[in-house]
């Protein structure tokens, strides 16, 4: 059944170009790339118990990375910037997850948050990245390997092809992280920590590891964000841009991949329904968010499924 | 006294005139984590409010005390009604949707004040007779509305601890931190008790953005830099701890203000630093329970 709507799903993303015009075509693959950024928050979020609220620290050292290796009237080589751009975010992920998973519970949340807005006063300040007014990557990345050019970024329907591409290679990515060993211990450790420390699972590796495959993932969204648009300004650091995230989870359902997907397409069109209205569209959506909260608590997703286990009461720590 | 060593000193009364601010909305946001167990991320909101409250009311009533007068009640009202609609209905849920509830709060607070006041800067004067600089060296001066500022936020923390270890109300709190259970149990309305730390938080961040209004000037999205800051404030010195927010508090202030004067390039940087430190310390902060 699940597995009948994924593929439905996908299908009619596949065919949506042959009816979509140009300006759908950006708005799907912008809400693909986010669906990416979304999926990994919930490999923290939904599969480990761990609420990162500076998810979008990665996600700007992606994007930057495409910056700092595109020459400036010329194309980064695909193949090199991309997995460097997404090692790049896999090391800072290593590097803050050391520190910030030494805490739990609310000091996570608000550890992960005060380290993403170091990075964005970082590049505030910065004038390497532009400062506030960002920085602007003039030739798209070049995926040409000895003469073949197998797609073309600054092509809008390949674009949406590629985002399409990244984001069936991440949820199929993640589903076999998570039907791996690994998997089931990071769920273990989401449902009791204590316990899988008592059978001799080194959690603190376990969630270093989560954190960093999730820090990659963020990082290659950054990545495609920044290659799709060709700017890249703080705000993709800032702490709007992980609220945004957590929300989309939210909304879709977490501890679920199609979750993030769901939520990224529901949140990402409302948004641009609520910009339609009116210049305060915050102001409809900030009811939304707290009415969501109070009222759905399990989010588009669990309106559907029972909710697979009840939360755990919330310990004082 | 030679000039730099005034100057020093003088960056240090910056430093701890504005670790003092941030106690006001740290203290606030760590009693309400450490007693209701609610991570409120539209503290700094509060901040705004009070700010603009400050703006607004200044021009009404053409007097910054005045305003101020006036202001706290409209804050308390504002913690009372948030509490009673909003916050009562998240003290057993999960952090994650208090992180969005909260969020989703932030959003209405910065389109209600794009809506009623606009997205202009604004300035707040100083009131008349502290609108003057202490002359110190024929070059240095310190202003003496930052030195009234210190003042004023030192007697608010003294208060704040005398509340809290020498009256009933004080015990009351402490107790409902430590068993929320057995309060009630005693007979108790720890509902009430809830409502009156939310509403006093709330008065102390709005109070916090009224103070600061005039030297640190009204503008959009002014909460949200403070809001952060804040957090490092408890995480660095313990979640619920008073103690800690107020040396964490000072520490803060301390690190930016030299940050900004001996380190310039990394000036934005150097209270995460500072955070990391701590956290490779003691994950718990200084003063936490771990």
């Amino acid at each position: 059944m699940r597995r009948s709507f994924l593929l439905l799903g996908a299908a009619a993303l596949a065919l949506f170009p042959l009816v979509g015009g140009a300006f759908y075509l950006q708005l799907l693959g912008k809400i693909m790339l986010m669906a990416i950024f979304a999926m990994s928050l919930d490999l923290l979020v939904g599969f480990t118990g761990l609420v990162s609220l500076g998810h979008a620290a990665f996600f700007g050292i992606g994007a930057y990375a495409l910056y700092l290796l595109s020459p400036e009237y010329d194309a980064a080589d695909f193949w090199v910037s991309a997995p460097i751009a997404v090692g790049a975010a896999a090391l800072a992920a290593l590097a803050i997850g050391v520190l910030v998973l030494r805490t739990s519970g609310v000091y996570f949340i608000m550890a992960t948050l005060a380290f993403a807005q170091m990075f964005f006063y970082f590049a505030t300040g910065s004038k390497l990245l532009g400062g506030s007014d960002g920085v602007s990557i003039n030739v798209r990345p070049d995926p040409t390997v000895l003469g073949w050019t197998p797609f073309d970024l600054g092509n809008r329907m390949q674009f949406y092809y590629a985002a399409l591409a990244a984001m069936l290679a991440t949820y199929l990515l993640l589903r076999m992280v998570l039907r791996s060993l690994f998997g089931h211990a990071i769920q273990g450790i989401r449902a009791s920590e204590q316990r899988m420390r008592a059978l001799g699972y080194p959690v603190f590796r376990y969630k270093l590891a989560a954190f960093a495959i999730a820090g990659a993932l963020a990082g290659l969204a950054g990545y495609l964000s920044a290659a799709q648009y060709g700017s890249v300004n703080p705000e993709f650091f800032g702490w709007q841009m992980s609220g945004t995230v957590l929300m989309m989870l939210i909304l879709g359902g977490i501890g679920t991949l199609y979750g993030p997907i769901l939520g990224a397409f529901a949140l990402t069109l409302v948004q641009e329904l609520f910009g339609e209205l009116t210049k305060h569209w915050l102001l409809p959506m900030g009811v939304f968010i707290i009415l969501a909260v109070l009222l759905l608590p399990q989010g588009i997703g669990g309106l559907a499924l029972a909710w697979r286990k009840p939360q755990p009461e919330p310990v004082d720590d | 006294m030679s000039d730099s060593v005034l100057f020093f000193l003088i960056q240090v009364l910056n430093g701890v005139q504005q670790g003092l601010l941030l106690f006001l909305l740290a203290s606030g946001l760590t009693l309400i984590f450490g007693i209701m167990g609610i991570i409120n991320l539209a503290h700094g909101s509060f901040y705004m409010m009070g700010a603009y409250l400050a703006f607004s009311l200044t021009e009404l009533t053409g007097n910054l005390w005045l305003a101020i007068l006036l202001g706290i009640p409209a804050s308390v009202a504002v913690g009372l009604v948030l509490e009673l609609l909003l916050f009562a209905r998240l003290y057993r849920r999960d952090h994650l949707y208090q992180v969005l509830l909260t969020y989703g709060l932030i959003l209405i607070m910065e389109e209600l004040r794009s809506l009623l006041v606009g997205d202009d800067v604004h300035g707040v004067a100083k009131p008349k007779f502290l609108d003057f600089s202490i002359p110190l060296t024929d070059t240095l001066s310190y202003p003496a509305y930052r030195l009234m500022m210190s003042g004023v936020c030192l007697v608010v923390a003294l208060a704040m601890a005398l509340v809290i270890r020498r009256t009933r109300l004080g015990m009351t709190i402490r107790a409902g931190a430590a068993n929320r259970e057995m309060v009630s149990v005693l007979g108790i309305d720890i509902g009430l008790v809830y409502r009156v730390v939310f509403a006093l938080g709330v008065a102390l961040a709005a109070f916090a953005g009224m103070i600061a209004a005039p030297v640190a000037s009204v503008y959009p999205g002014m909460g949200n830099q403070i809001l952060i800051i804040s957090f490092v404030v408890v995480v660095i010195g313990g979640i619920g701890s008073i103690k800690g927010a107020f040396l964490g508090s000072l520490l803060i202030g301390l690190a930016d203000t030299f940050g900004q004067v001996y380190a310039p390039q990394i000036s934005g940087m150097t209270v995460y630093m500072l955070m990391a430190a701590v956290l490779l310390w003691r994950p718990a902060g200084l003063f936490g329970r771990a």
